[in-house]
């Protein structure tokens, strides 16, 4: 044992090595496998066609949340293909012998969602999902990290994964935000900083003082858009707020084993002086309330400023540009305040907690819904709805005229009923803002924080929400 | 169905040569590959159907894919951050069910990479200025062979022979046929539980 100081990421990895792959991949193991309904089917069928069972089932934990409809989670659904992907979840996780969390459990929610507030999520642990945006969990000091359906199957099959080792890069947000600017701002900036492939065969460490201040569900939505900058996981060292997120959660232990627990968590942290293949700071007073105005997340400016012009890009993106301008259909050079919008969606894995809600609940609280203007709440689990309907935030959006739905992935992706109709144009707290993605082939995203898209949704048109709270 | 060798195991990928396509762009997502709502199934078997869906319906007939001139094209040269956005497998799925074997292009996103390693499938990293020659060459020249070498990392076409990269890792995956990691990953066998035994969140606290 050598007392150099090491970082979370070397602590973690070399905690799970099980041993060197030839070619320079390590074989890691999983300690938590988290499953939906999407990517799994093919793993579960490719695991039966090699007759092998689930290697670890007490690791490996399901829900739905991709295909699940929002007005009524009654089954049969309305949709016979996501019925068909339900059953198959229910058929695999019966035969694997699999804990899933569906709408009859009362914890069904996004999986990126349920994690944390199920206490899966520990520091120091690893954790793999089919799905991009696994990297979420990181905002507990965990290795998280998304893969493909060839790679579920490994996972069932082994609970291991063969991985080549990133590199680690430390991002440093120094300073307090201003109000009205939040994590999600935060992510954004970091993107347009690095580029939406910068972090390509990084680990992101994201660390400082505007770090350390936010609490939980901020790390999370932090750490959720690693990948929308490249980088496959990211995550905050674990810190008291940390420990006290996790106490008393479902599958966290109690009593002495939480003594024990916690200070292993500690002691994961990355140490002073531990080293760093790159550094690269930010300076939170800087950052603003930030929207984007293309097709990718990279393309995005804060609330003051006006949408690029080709002229005014490098050579490098200016055919990029070019193609989000004509797509997106927006006045280069005008102020992106002020832009119209259709729809307002407020959800996701991103943004789909409960401070979340109570940001966005304050600024319905100021107004009405604007005419013409389609406004849903999409709660990242049942147990956000619960706590937001508990304290009657529910009756504050209905007030307002928004819509309040049951918990899904929802109008993120759109593989369910909620869809951008036409060439719409949603103020959306969701992480992606691709041609398509919001289910009209020619539908628009605008990404940005809760509140911000609450105060489009009354306003019919982007403004900058520190005008409204 | 696992792989482009589905049913077979340890297939060493060494070459892949075959005729070329082109689709121009950088930053292309996998939502644009594949949209999510052709992924509401539980089989890969369709995917090769909707791949590039909505945007060959918006070309209306003009899109590459649908060129008569790259028909049966096995070789796809894209830009930069290709396959970036959703993990989805059904993206590079839809594309060997299309097709294709191996990508060529300026850069990939992680998971699409490992993803396509995963399949058999190859992608191969030129920089920006051989991958502008090598897009003029096969748009001239569509019929001619492209030719890819894993283990020298080249791609050989009438534009002459490219140096690229294929990372290491990947490289060697391919070269000893231990891309279909699922019995790679077995051989360590207790192993993996002698792992998990040291580990406390697993074994409990
Ligand atoms: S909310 Fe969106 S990004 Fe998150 S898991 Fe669901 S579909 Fe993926």
């Amino acid at each position: 044992m050598s007392d150099q100081p090491k970082n979370l990421f070397d602590k973690v990895w070399e905690a799970h090595r099980v041993r060197e792959l030839p070619g320079g991949q390590t074989q890691l193991f999983i300690g938590t496998h988290l499953v939906h309904e999407v990517t799994s089917p093919q793993a579960f069928a490719m695991l039966r066609e090699l007759g092998l069972p689930v290697r670890f089932p007490k690791r490996t934990f399901a829900t739905v949340d991709h295909i699940i409809p929002t007005d009524s989670q009654v089954r049969p659904f309305g949709d016979p293909l996501a019925e068909q992907m339900l059953s198959e979840l229910e058929r695999n996780c019966r035969e694997g012998e699999i804990t899933l969390f569906d709408p009859a459990s009362g914890h069904q929610g996004i999986v990126h969602v349920i994690g944390p507030e199920l206490g899966l999520t520990l520091p120091g642990s690893t954790i793999a999902c089919g799905d991009s945006h696994t990297a979420t969990h990181g905002a507990f000091g965990a290795i998280a990290i998304g893969i493909g359906t060839s790679q579920v199957r490994d996972v069932l099959a082994s609970q291991c994964l063969a991985l080549a080792r990133p590199k680690v890069r430390r991002i440093e947000v120094s300073g307090a935000l201003q109000p009205g600017v939040y994590a999600k701002d935060v992510i954004l900036a970091i993107i347009r900083k690095l580029g939406v492939n910068g972090g390509v065969g990084y680990a992101y460490e994201y660390a400082g003082e505007a770090v350390e201040a936010m609490d939980m569900e901020e790390r999370l939505t932090l750490c959720n858009m690693s990948i929308e900058g490249g980088a496959r996981c990211g995550y905050v060292n674990p810190d008291e707020k940390t420990i006290d997120y996790l106490r008393g959660r479902k599958f966290v232990p109690t009593g002495e084993a939480f003594e024990r627990a916690a200070s292993e968590w500690r002691g994961v942290a990355s140490d002073r002086g531990a080293e760093y293949d790159d550094v690269v700071t930010l300076d939170a007073i800087k950052i603003e309330p930030t929207i984007t105005w293309g097709i990718h997340p990279g393309h995005n400016i804060g609330v003051g400023e006006r949408i690029p012009t080709p002229a005014g890009a490098s050579d490098e993106e200016r055919a990029g540009v070019e193609e989000a301008l004509e797509y997106m259909d927006l006045d280069p050079g005008a102020p992106i305040a002020g832009t119209p919008v259709d729809v307002a969606f407020i959800g996701s894995c991103t943004n789909g907690r409960i401070s979340d809600l109570r940001e966005a609940a304050r600024v319905a609280k100021t107004g009405k819904v604007r005419d013409g203007v389609r406004a849903i709440v999409v709660p990242g689990s049942q147990a956000v709805a619960r706590q937001a309907e508990e304290e009657g935030l529910d009756a504050v959006f209905r007030a307002a005229g928004f819509e309040w739905r049951e918990p899904g992935c929802s109008m993120c992706l759109a593989m369910n009923p909620d869809k951008l109709i036409g060439r719409e144009i949603c103020a959306s707290s969701s992480n992606r803002n691709f041609k398509g993605r919001q289910g009209s082939p020619t539908g628009r995203t605008l990404l940005m924080s809760p509140a911000m898209v609450a105060a489009a949704a009354l306003a019919g048109r982007v403004v900058d929400v520190r005008e409204v709270i | 169905m696992a792989g482009r060798m589905a049913g077979r195991k340890r297939v060493e990928i060494e070459h892949i040569e075959g005729r070329g396509c082109v689709i121009r762009g950088d930053d292309i997502d996998t939502d644009r590959i594949i949209p999510a709502r052709f992924m509401k199934v539980v089989t890969f078997d369709d995917m090769g159907l909707h791949l590039f869906e909505d945007a060959r319906k918006a070309a209306k007939g003009k899109h590459p894919l649908d060129d008569e001139s790259f028909a049966g094209a096995e070789i796809l040269v894209v830009g930069r951050n290709f396959g970036c956005g959703s993990s989805r497998e059904h993206a590079p799925q839809a594309l060997m069910r299309f097709g294709f074997l191996a990508f060529v292009g300026e850069s990939f996103a992680e998971i699409f990479a490992g993803n396509c390693t995963s399949l058999g499938l190859v992608c191969v990293a030129l920089d920006e200025a051989e991958i502008e020659e090598l897009r003029g060459s096969i748009e001239l020249d569509p019929s001619q062979n492209i030719a890819i070498d894993v283990a020298a990392q080249t791609v050989t076409s009438r534009a002459g022979v490219m140096q690229g990269s294929i990372p290491d890792g990947t490289r060697g995956q391919l070269l000893e046929g231990r891309w279909d990691a699922t019995a790679v990953l077995l051989e360590a066998g207790e192993a993996i539980e002698r792992r998990a035994d040291q580990l406390s969140y697993v074994r409990g606290y």
